[in-house]
């Protein structure tokens, strides 16, 4: 199932309700990012289109994670637009905390909540934010665990868990809000090999139940099995675009191709 | 020689212990124990003291410290706050106040409120308002600091995720950062209020009437008694412990949950 027919939102992810995913589109046009004088991104356009899977590639400080981070504006952009989810999150007068409700982000370090269990740390933002009821929120939390194979974790705190365990309540807890888009910083960068697996599963999963998402990632297997497209940056600017099939196997540029054989054959020439 | 490593050790902590029982039984063959006892830890002196230090004296210790502590838990989350804030003055006011009241003694503070505001403008203030101030606003300075450390210690990842799941700044800070702050507070915040239960005694410089002696003028106004020795020192020092060393303890506690907490 490698290629060919990268479309989803087929049946056969039972465990991720593809009926619960209201996926969203993202449109960025020509983003500028500096910091100070040193300009991070040098005008990037991206499109992502509802349900669609994105990854994002490129070497160190190529500015990967400063788009990603823009999107949901944690960076302010300096230039250009982003529309997301219905919303203009570069025009200063969008309501950005009720943006965010609907762009799940999910971080290489996880950033859980310490001082709460899994399920505290999926119900907060239900209960605080969208104003649910402990019980709803609790039964909504329970279930996202469920989805991600620690339904029986429930109870646990952040420090009682291995790395791949705490990336997957991050995405649980991300889940909850009812998110119409995913943003994955790295997502398995920070963890124990033996237990990335367990967080791509999840993450394929969600693929194809039909969740747009953007995905900055080092694992190529990952990016040639589930990208709808590959975008890889350098730089500050977007290279080279398209379906995994061209940009990972097929690489037109010689940079994409340069880090390709990098990141493929680390240690060799 | 040829001693091997541990040989050397246990022969280096033999000479120790040897030097330590050499002291003890000198002590015990020069000093005379009954003026010891006589002078330090009179039981009839000692007898004396009760129940006022504890009715009085301790009891105002707790009431003065308590009331500093008010005080400056209030201004030194202002303080706090406006050392992290975003408009440059407020910063400065906040630097230039929490740097001037730890460099100078509190003695000096004390002095100011006590002493020379009656004198300057004629009238003198109330004793607990008095000491209420100049504690609160000697260690206003130093609770500022520590919360201000404390909010600072709290991952940056932390805030972006709650901002990132929606909540507000504010809601953020309620909800995430400042619960984890103030476990990291909670030892040094231990450790200021027993620093204040020791400075409240330089609410001496006022000139207390008897009812209002803290545990130190207690002590003091205690061993103005010929006979007395220095028994009443003795008796109000132990009462500082009292509520110093359970709050030490408590403060290792929190610290060793904090370091448990964050591995
Ligand atoms: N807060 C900041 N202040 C100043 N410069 C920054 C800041 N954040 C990122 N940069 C710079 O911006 C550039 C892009 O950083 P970014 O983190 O987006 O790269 P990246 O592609 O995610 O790299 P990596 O693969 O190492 O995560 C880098 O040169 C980095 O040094
Ligand atoms: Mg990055």
């Amino acid at each position: 199932m490698a290629d060919s027919t990268p479309r989803r939102r087929t049946a056969g992810a039972p465990d991720l309700h593809a009926e619960d995913i209201h996926a969203e589109d993202v449109t960025i046009t020509d983003l500028h990012k500096s910091y100070g004088d040193v300009e991070v991104l040098k005008g990037i356009d991206l499109t992502v289109a509802p349900g669609e899977v994105v990854c994002l590639i490129g070497p160190s400080g190529s500015g990967k994670s400063t788009l990603l981070r823009c999107i949901n504006v944690l960076e302010k952009a300096n230039a250009g637009t982003i529309e997301v989810a219905g919303y203009t999150a570069t025009d200063p007068d969008t309501d950005l905390d009720v943006m965010r409700r609907h762009v799940g982000m999910v971080f290489q370090h996880f950033n859980l909540f310490p001082q709460l269990t899994a399920l505290e740390n999926c119900s907060i933002a239900q209960r605080r934010v969208l104003g649910r009821e402990t019980g709803e929120a609790n039964r909504i939390s329970q279930d996202r665990l469920d989805m991600v194979g620690l339904g029986e974790l429930a109870d646990r705190y952040p420090d009682q868990l291995s790395g791949g365990q705490q990336q997957r309540v991050a995405i649980a807890r991300a889940l909850a809000m009812e998110p119409a888009l995913m943003l994955f910083d790295e997502p398995t960068s920070a963890l124990d090999p033996e237990t990335v697996g367990d967080v791509l599963r999840v993450m394929r999963e969600l693929a194809q139940a039909g969740m747009t998402m953007i995905v900055v990632t080092h694992e190529m297997a990952f990016a040639s099995e589930v990208a709808d497209k590959v975008v890889f940056m350098d730089g500050g600017v977007v290279v080279e675009q398209g379906p995994p099939s061209e940009v990972i196997r097929n690489p037109q540029h010689q940079r994409t191709q340069t880090f390709l054989s990098r990141v493929l054959h680390p240690g060799g020439l | 020689m040829a001693l091997n490593m541990r040989q050397r050790a246990r022969l280096s902590r033999g000479i120790q212990y040897a030097i330590f029982a050499i002291i003890v039984i000198v002590l015990i063959v020069v000093v005379d124990w009954k003026t010891f006892v006589d002078a330090f830890l009179n039981p009839k002196v000692i007898a004396e003291q009760f129940p006022g230090v504890l009715t009085i004296a301790l009891k105002n210790t707790i009431i003065y410290t308590a009331l500093g502590f008010v005080l400056a838990l209030a201004m030194g989350i202002v303080l706090a706050l406006m050392k992290i804030s975003s408009v440059g003055p407020y910063r400065w006011i906040a630097t230039g106040y929490i740097e001037f009241f730890r460099g100078v003694p509190a003695l000096i503070v004390f002095i100011a409120f006590g002493l020379g505001i009656p004198t300057a403008f004629g009238f003198s203030l109330n004793t607990y308002l008095t000491v209420m101030l100049s504690l609160g606003i000697v260690e206003s300075a130093y609770i500022a600091e520590t919360l201000r450390a404390g909010l600072q210690a709290v991952p940056r990842g932390q805030y972006e995720a709650a901002r990132s799941l929606g909540m507000t700044h504010t809601r953020a800070m309620i909800s995430i950062i400042i619960p984890q702050a103030f476990r990291i507070i909670l030892p040094p915040l231990t450790n200021e209020i027993i620093m204040m239960t020791k400075d409240s005694s330089l609410i001496f410089l006022v000139g207390l009437s008897a009812k209002q002696y803290e545990l130190a003028l207690f002590g003091q106004n205690g061993i103005t008694e010929p006979s007395a020795g220095l028994t009443p020192l003795v008796v109000s020092g132990a009462c500082y412990l009292v509520i110093t060393l359970p709050l030490g303890w408590l403060a290792r506690r929190f610290e060793a949950r904090t370091a448990k907490m964050r591995k």
